[in-house]
């Protein structure tokens, strides 16, 4: 007996609709019964998890600071992966793009005037446009896996970020702790609304997402994305070059990436550190899959994701849930959305003896 | 679909309202921990000063932590909703804490915050940090009396003055034992990696090291040297159950009875900004056991440690020289505390640099 995925004929319309309600409605339940089972009042904890942190306008700030990010990568991942180029380094073409951008503020100190902030961003996109490149020519010259060399790459970025502020970059006022110097008021992000923490990445990513949305539906080169990416044979005969798109694909991905980097360093951090990411380049995998490669869909799916590390927070604060619950409900969230969305495409059939096997293949 | 909001505000009101009313006789206490309360070192410790305060205060305290803590952007947000739920004082306790925290607290005056490790101080802002490396030259004098090979493995999380500063006491300590003593040192780049620790560890015996020290934070060095057969020290806290018949003592982070009079201070609104740098004499630093040795070994070891508490011996007194043979403190004279935090190089009779 063994269990055997199939795929519909046709999947239902309505069910795809329907796919993330459901998830959610299937995570609350399964996240009730786990708060009942760890003594917790379930609607509570579920309320200062899921509802509390929208209530409140410090919190909504918050959750869009830390969404934006999310979200400019994944909409650039949709690119790639659209067109079959799995690009997984994201989190080190963010820290190239950081590091790029930091070049002004942290070597040229005294250079201030109205010029910074937008010649920092520009460097940031470049570097991690630069920084993505590096696994696209790889791909075409040497046919190797983009998956692994954008991956490994991560890591060379990661290294190099702690090696420039352990060392060139030290604050010279830092007692030699691993620090850059702050960044002058010129280098940092502008606020959206005095005193809070939510920046002008936040325009950035919304812009970001409906440009790729338009591209998608309304170019010719989203129509040429979706041929490569779906049928790359047809995309031969119809003249598309996959070589060229899998460069498309990795530099504006890099760049939007880079660009993520560079806001958050100039934003809610302020200077270079030896962390500047908590991962956000891998969350943003999920993020672009959640949102199902859509960049509208990667926005929903951005402030989803950031709202349960919010509320994973506020529930250890003000109920005292430990982190670790906070961390398998996220999973157990990402389980059902994922889970829902197969299986309105695929059945599990429940495959008795080997017998129906051999037939099919005969 | 109506009535369910109506409850649902009404539940919501209840709640902030009662949350309100416990503020009001509370003294509340917020936690930021860098790792998991797991972790037997680094964090768990200042977990066991979170429960000091709650077993000292009891009814008239809470505390609240938030575990796990990225030194990145997420920082500040969680400082700042520690902030936002009531809390009267909150304890940051990683330096890569130190700039969020600044932040926040200019953005609440009225809560106070205390950081440990950092060097930036405000009204309301506090710094705090424990003079480990009294302990390691005590590490260092044991290591010197059980080698065989003469040479001792030190994994070192990541070269900033607390660990170089640690290095160097470590060696001095060593030295007054034995002049020839050899450490071999390996950097991980990182504070909490069990997986690289134990590679170091592995490392280190192969180039025949007999004795490990480490200055990361989980237990998987000692671990290792359990397997192995060699010595080794626990760090942050007591990991003698780790390794039961190789732990030699441990440098156990004590903040209990800071923790402790810094919350009266705020219940009797006596708190102050102020910088605290404390050892064996502040309590802040305490030696697990001495286990695994001979008599005599153990009794140097407290003597030592009886002598550093009372002032009458300091690590780092003269005379020191650099590894160039640069002489930085004459015979009876004692290294400045400012040189101490911002120590970036080595003693004489370390090999290899300080990496950059």
């Amino acid at each position: 007996m063994r269990l055997e995925m199939q795929k519909r004929q046709s999947p239902s319309q309505a069910m795809s609709l329907l796919s993330p309600v459901l998830a959610i409605i299937l995570t609350l339940l399964t996240g009730a019964i786990m708060f009942s089972l760890l003594g917790f009042n379930p609607g509570k904890a579920l309320y200062v998890y899921f509802v509390e942190p929208l209530l409140d306008p410090w919190s909504l700030q918050e959750l869009v600071v830390k969404a934006s990010p999310l979200i400019l990568i994944a909409v650039g991942l949709t690119i790639c992966y659209r067109s079959n180029n799995w690009n997984i380094g994201a989190e080190g073409q963010f820290t190239i793009g950081a590091i790029c951008g930091s070049v002004l503020p942290i070597m040229f100190p005294d250079f201030q005037n109205y010029a910074v902030f937008p010649i920092m961003l520009a460097m940031g996109a470049i570097g991690g446009a630069l920084f993505a490149y590096i696994p696209a020519l790889l791909k075409n010259r040497f046919a190797t896996n983009e998956i692994l060399t954008s991956l490994m790459l991560t890591y060379v970025a990661l290294l190099l970020l702690d090696f420039i502020v352990r060392g060139p970059w030290k604050d010279p006022e830092g007692y030699n702790f691993p620090e850059s110097r702050l960044f002058h008021s010129y280098a940092q992000a502008p606020s959206l609304f005095e005193g809070g923490r939510m920046h002008i990445g936040a325009l950035f990513a919304v812009i970001a997402a409906i440009v790729v949305f338009v591209l998608f539906i309304r170019t010719l080169k989203g129509f040429e994305i979706k041929v490569i990416g779906e049928t790359p044979r047809a995309g031969n005969f119809a003249g598309f070059s996959k070589e060229r798109m899998t460069v498309f694909a990795f530099l504006v991905s890099g760049a939007l990436t880079g660009l993520a980097g560079i806001l958050e360093v100039s934003g809610p951090i302020g200077q270079l550190r030896p962390t500047i990411s908590p991962g956000y380049g891998f969350t943003a995998i999920i993020v672009a899959f959640l949102g199902r490669l859509n960049p509208i869909g990667a926005i929903f799916a951005g402030l989803l994701l950031a709202l349960s590390y919010l509320g994973g927070e506020a529930a250890q604060v003000d109920l005292g849930i430990s982190e670790k619950t906070a961390k398998a409900f996220q999973g157990i969230l990402l389980f059902y959305v994922l889970a829902c969305d197969t299986l309105i495409h695929y059945r599990i059939r429940i495959v008795f003896s080997n017998k129906t096997q051999v037939k099919e293949v005969a | 679909m109506r009535k369910l909001f109506a409850a649902a505000a009404a539940v919501a009101l209840g709640l902030t309202a009662s949350l309100g009313a416990q503020a009001a006789d509370k003294t509340k206490v917020g936690f930021v921990y860098v790792g998991p309360v797991g972790d037997m070192g680094w964090s768990y410790q200042h977990d066991q000063g979170r429960q000091a305060i709650e077993k000292k205060f009891g009814d008239k305290v809470e505390t609240t932590f938030v575990e796990s803590v990225s030194e990145g952007p997420d920082a500040e947000r969680v400082i700042e909703k520690l902030a936002r739920a009531g809390n009267n004082i909150i304890f940051t306790t990683s330096f890569g804490y130190m700039n969020p925290t600044l932040k926040v607290a200019a953005k609440y005056p009225d809560v106070k915050f205390e950081h440990a490790t950092g060097y930036k101080r405000a009204d309301n802002v506090s710094t705090y940090g424990a003079r480990f490396y009294e302990g390691r030259y005590i590490l260092g004098q044991i290591a010197a009396k059980m080698t065989k090979t003469k040479t001792i493995g030190y994994i070192g999380a990541t070269p900033i003055p607390e660990v170089v500063r640690g290095i160097n006491s470590f060696m001095l300590g060593a030295q007054s034992i034995d002049p020839e003593l050899k450490v071999k040192i390996i950097w991980i780049n990182s504070w909490f990696d069990p997986g690289k620790e134990a590679d170091a560890a592995k490392a280190l015996i192969d180039q025949g090291a007999d004795i490990l020290v480490q200055h990361t934070d989980s237990a998987a060095p000692l671990q290792v040297a359990a397997e192995r057969g060699v010595l080794g020290f626990g760090q942050a806290s007591d990991q003698i159950k780790f390794a039961p018949k190789n732990q030699l003592t441990a440098i156990v982070d004590h903040w209990d009875e800071y923790y402790i009079s810094r919350v009266q201070a705020v219940m009797d609104g006596t708190w102050k900004s102020e910088d605290t740098w404390g050892g064996f004499d502040k309590e802040m630093v305490h030696m697990a056991e001495f286990t695994n040795m001979p008599e005599d070994v153990a009794k140097m070891a407290a003597e030592t440690e009886a002598k550093i508490k009372s002032g009458e011996l300091h690590p780092f007194k003269g005379p020191i020289y650099k590894q160039d043979g640069t002489l930085v403190v004459k015979e009876g004279e004692t290294l400045d505390d400012g040189t101490l935090l911002g120590m970036n190089w080595y003693v004489k009779g370390i090999d290899g640099k300080v990496p950059e």
